[in-house]
């Protein structure tokens, strides 16, 4: 098994194989994904809908991705907060009688997997995929499961990774792997 | 190739606290949803709901007190269904301990201010493992509404692997204002007890359970049953993150790696435990894949008349019950299904019938576009 592409994404710079390939003074994630998007002329409008973990995501995905074919690319991730970020919101929408507002569109990013949703949406990858909690980065599990995808047949390649987010701590490291 | 097999299961639900309860109850077509008011100020929902009273006494039973202190209803749900499994088999330094939840104790984030330990899924993961004295780091799945199959297939491809040699795998989730607000807010709830696939569904029920499944490369001479694990495959629609595709293209792709995985072919298939909801799209979504595949004849029914949607814990909950399927040679019927109410021809099992069950092919989908398949072998 191969890696290949690694992007990682933190303390707002994306650094694609060791080179930084944009890089921001804000600490606040929702500007930095909003200036990358631009800089990097992503040119995808759904991306503004999306929340911020699915932005960190689709951000370190991009990168790897490009324009190349990935009808064969299964997609394995991981993280610690899972949807957190986006559940604590959700949550605040309906603590209060008072102020009792639950919105569709904040609860379908109540989930960890919608970010490889988004990302699958994309680059139209009907392929395999699995999201994973684990309390640390655990680059060892998800070769193994990506080695067990490759073994089977049921894809050619594989981006894994960890997206990790909650409010302004965030960091994602993702790579390809192939056999 | 190691062979994989499930040797042993068990479950909670509102149906039972064992599996031998739960099937007694199904055969006599009782269901867990009734009305429950779970949201102060609004109308009550159609749930399957677990009577918290009935859930502390039999906790009581097999617990001490001491372990009563700081644990959730789910956490207690989760225990349950693991302790009698954890008696039977035998933990190494070679088993792995697999969580499958969607939300787990999302329960906890009411009113906080701060993140409460708690709502960690890998914390919650840890305890359980703590509790029963598991050595390896545990995995948790979650993939939204397929999670409970996904966790078979994870510990069929862990073993396979070569860290493990066998895997106690536990699903669960339970039923919280957060999630049925939130599928409210989506319109998908039904006003009435859930009716997959007819002509008058117009919705889910949300339910709460956990399910427990002990699965190992090296069966001992004197296992009760075995199933092996053939096949598994976990396909994204690449459509949209809230609805299913209308061309079934994730669950066809799904169900057509793990049979050719499992190389089963669709006439080999006895029964088919579906995933439907009750929601139109899902419903119709199904009917359309499992007619690409050929398989509109296979007997075929839903679990969710009877438990409700149990999120991350239906998918393995629904497979232990098509093992009891298979074991009692009964097929159960897709209970509140009535008239067809999708586009495609499925056939829907209407009654308690006696049948040979060699091959189950089960099925999941969910939010995000994910969908999986499993297809298990009675051997």
């Amino acid at each position: 098994m191969k890696k290949t592409d690694i992007c990682k994404i933190e303390n707002s710079k994306i650094i694609i194989n060791e080179q930084i390939i944009f890089e921001s003074k804000t600490e606040n994630f929702s500007d930095f994904a909003k200036e990358a998007y631009k800089t990097l002329e992503l040119n995808y409008p759904k991306f503004h809908k999306m929340d911020n973990l699915s932005k960190l995501a689709f951000l370190a995905s991009e990168m790897i991705l490009k324009n190349d074919d990935h009808s064969n690319t299964a997609l394995v991730f991981a993280n610690k907060s899972s949807s957190l970020d986006t559940d604590f919101k959700y949550q605040e929408s309906i603590n209060s009688q008072d102020n009792y507002f639950p919105s569709p569109a904040v609860f379908v990013y109540t989930l960890p997997n919608i970010c490889v949703g988004e990302i699958s949406i994309k680059h139209k990858m009907q392929t395999e995929n699995a999201f994973f909690v684990s309390d640390e980065f655990d680059e060892e599990f998800l070769n193994s499961y990506a080695a067990q995808i490759l073994q089977s047949g049921k894809a050619e390649k594989v981006l894994c990774g960890w997206v990790e987010l909650y409010r302004e701590s965030y960091k994602a490291f993702v790579y390809l792997l192939t056999r | 190739m190691k062979e994989i097999y499930i040797t042993d299961y068990n479950c909670v639900t509102p149906l039972g606290f064992d599996v031998e309860s739960n099937w007694k109850a199904l055969l006599e077509r009782k269901s867990g949803v009734a009305l429950h008011k779970v949201i102060e100020n609004h109308e009550a929902f159609y749930v399957s709901k677990i009577d918290s009273e009935k859930l502390e006494i039999e906790f009581k039973r097999f617990f001490d007190s001491a372990q009563n202190d700081n644990l959730t209803k789910l956490e207690k749900m989760f225990l349950l269904s693991l302790k009698p499994l954890v008696e039977r088999h035998k933990i190494s330094d070679e088993t792995a301990f697999i969580l499958s939840t969607t939300k787990g104790n999302i329960s906890l984030l009411k009113n906080e201010s701060t993140l409460p330990e708690g709502v960690y899924l890998s914390n919650l993961a840890q305890k359980l493992a703590d509790f029963f004295g598991f050595k390896t780091k545990p995995i948790v799945v979650s993939n939204a509404c397929v999670s409970g199959v996904m966790a078979i297939s994870v510990a069929k491809n862990m073993i396979r692997a070569g860290k493990y040699k066998d895997a106690f795998v536990v699903a669960g989730d339970e039923i919280s204002e957060f999630v049925i607000s939130g599928f409210n807010s989506f319109q998908a709830i039904g006003s009435e007890p859930c009716k997959p696939y007819d002509k008058n569904r117009n919705g889910i029920n949300l339910g709460e359970a956990t399910a427990a499944a002990y699965i190992t490369s090296t069966p001992s001479e004197n296992e009760k049953f075995k199933f092996k694990v053939l096949g598994d495959s976990a396909i994204n629609d690449a459509n949209h993150i809230s609805g299913p595709s209308r061309t079934g293209d994730g669950l066809f792709a799904s169900v057509q790696n793990a049979m050719k995985e499992a190389n089963v072919s669709a006439e080999q298939i006895d029964f088919i435990s579906a995933h439907g909801t009750a929601t139109l799209y899902n419903d119709e979504m199904e009917a359309i894949a499992f007619n690409r595949m050929d398989l509109q004849n296979v007997p075929l029914n839903s679990m969710k008349g009877y438990y409700g949607h149990c999120l991350g814990a239906s998918g393995l909950l629904e497979s232990i019950i098509s093992m009891e399927s298979a074991l009692n040679n009964t097929l159960i019927p897709c209970k509140n299904f009535e008239e067809i109410g999708v586009s495609q021809d499925l056939n829907i099992i209407k009654e308690n019938q006696p049948k040979e069950i060699k091959y189950i092919l089960k099925t999941a989908s969910g939010f995000g576009g994910c969908n999986a398949a499993i297809v298990l072998e009675k051997s």
